[in-house]
């Protein structure tokens, strides 16, 4: 096995297969730790992981908060509100403040796409993405991928489709940017307007398919992600009514019962139950949502310690 | 290259530790082994067996990896491979045998002990090693050794197990300058 050699994690968009690979065998150790009745290892013990999060964010972060107190990393989280960007203090001069208190990792959550890229190429701290706009959120994408190996066994020739908003999510970028190098194939499925105009005039990456029918597109799949649906995309018209959202795309029972026997349902959460969702899918024996809970702390723990060992020197 | 065991003495090492557990703790029923990767754990499978043999019992088996325990883990600078750890028994108020290929500093036990610990209580821990090399830089001992082995400090050890290497053999290999 090549030696890890990745600095920053701010997308898989340009990892290749043995890299996804490396992470999702490194998180099955780790899920193992988090099963133990001491949930703690000393593996990073002295290291500081600041949780920088300038948008709202409960799950991730916390999952990643959990992750390196699994590995006892020093932690630290800053928000944006309460924090000197309110100030107006910029958001170079706020990570270089974060990298002088000794953030060796800086794990970050920013609403403009890009803004990890523009923060990796001016700190030495080590870099991951924690979601940045609409572009991508790359630990979502591998824990998802994680989830997914561990229902499905090896994902080459899967066919997974993605369901919901997939033009402002960043969720549905990286699962795509995840699964494709894996074998699988994504097929996208959501209303025409929140769907990226491109994709939907057939000029699709490889491995991506695009099928407007919810129905025909879950016809024989091996498993369904359904995005969540924003509200607020409602309020400016791309959508006529959640109620008709719900009735077009939701993931119901009788949909499920469209894919292969057996196959699951994810959703990065949180919920709108009856919207995107139906509770009975949500909360019935297909559903993964609460293991990709868990298994999003495991992926995240795999990354902390991969770029703990990587040498700051490029 | 130096021969220091054979397919033979190994298990007849084995063999001989396998009695030795049961006969330094008289109650097989709450014994327990558990191999340190990526040779103890192959180890403690054939000592399992081999107690089974003679006593008719089987003991609870678990597989530890100690990387992220190792002192070492921020100072090697490059990220390590973890392997799974599989302890699918409670430890409490076990008699837990750690099992490992080669004894050396004792640092790898130092982390396994601490690893084992997250997992319970045991009654005790004890140590059984196919050889002991020698130079321990911490205050370790094993209960159980295949073979005590003088080495130089910068000599290599080498373990072979058929399971992963397709011959039973333990080998020295001289330091070309001794430290």
């Amino acid at each position: 096995m090549t030696a890890w050699s990745r600095r920053h994690v701010l997308s898989t968009e340009d990892w290749t297969r043995e890299e996804i690979e490396r992470v999702l065998d490194q998180t099955e150790p780790m899920l193992e730790v988090l099963g133990r009745p001491i949930r703690r290892t000393p593996a990073l013990r002295g290291r500081t992981v600041v949780l920088f999060f300038a948008e709202a964010s409960t799950r991730t972060r916390m999952s990643f908060e959990l992750a390196a107190k699994a590995l006892s990393a020093d932690t630290s989280i800053i928000t944006a509100s309460g924090s000197s960007i309110e100030k107006g203090e910029t958001l170079l001069d706020t990570v270089r403040t974060l990298q002088a208190l000794g953030a060796e990792i800086l794990v970050m959550r920013s609403a403009a796409s890009g803004a990890p890229y523009f923060v990796a190429e001016r700190v030495t701290s080590a870099v991951i993405n924690a979601g940045d706009g609409w572009h991508a959120h790359p630990t979502q994408g591998l824990l998802d991928a994680f989830t997914l190996r561990r229902a499905l066994g090896d994902l080459a020739g899967k066919r997974i489709v993605i369901v919901g908003d997939v033009l402002h999510s960043r969720v549905a970028r990286s699962d795509i940017h995840t699964l494709v190098p894996l074998g699988a194939t994504v097929t996208l499925s959501g209303p025409p307007t929140l769907i990226p105009a491109a994709w939907r005039c057939g000029q699709l990456p490889p491995g991506v398919s695009h099928e407007e029918e919810v129905d025909r597109a879950l016809d024989a799949a091996d498993a369904v992600i359904a995005l969540r649906l924003q509200r607020e995309r409602q309020e400016s018209g791309l959508l006529p009514s959640l109620r008709e959202y719900a009735l077009e795309w939701g993931i119901t029972e009788e949909r499920v019962a469209r894919m292969r026997p057996g196959a699951p349902v994810l959703h990065p959460g949180p919920m709108n139950e009856g919207v995107e969702i139906d509770a009975a899918v949500a909360h019935g024996s297909r559903s993964l949502i609460e293991q990709q809970v868990t298994n999003g702390v495991a992926v995240r723990m795999a990354l902390l310690l991969l770029l703990a060992g990587t040498p700051v020197a490029a | 290259m130096t021969a220091l065991l054979g397919a033979d003495d190994v298990r007849r090492a084995i063999s001989r530790i396998a009695h030795e557990i049961v006969e330094r703790d008289r109650d097989p029923s709450r014994l327990a082994l558990v191999g340190i990767r990526s040779r103890g754990d192959i180890l403690a499978a054939r000592l399992r067996a081999a107690i089974r043999q003679n006593e008719g019992v089987d003991l609870p088996l678990g597989a530890l990896d100690i990387t992220l325990y190792r002192d070492d883990l921020t100072r090697i600078g490059h990220a390590p491979i973890v392997r799974t750890t599989e302890i699918d028994f409670p430890v409490d108020d076990r008699v837990v045998v750690l099992v490992d290929d080669v004894l050396f500093t004792g640092r790898t036990i130092r982390a396994a002990m601490d690893a084992l610990v997250d997992y319970g209580r045991p009654r005790a821990i004890r140590l059984a090693v196919l050889v002991d090399r020698g130079h321990r830089e911490l205050p370790i001992r094993a209960d159980h050794v295949g073979k005590n082995v003088p080495t130089q400090p910068g000599d290599d050890v080498r373990v072979h197990l058929v399971e992963v290497d397709g011959r039973d053999e333990v080998e020295l290999l001289r330091a070309e300058v001794p430290a």
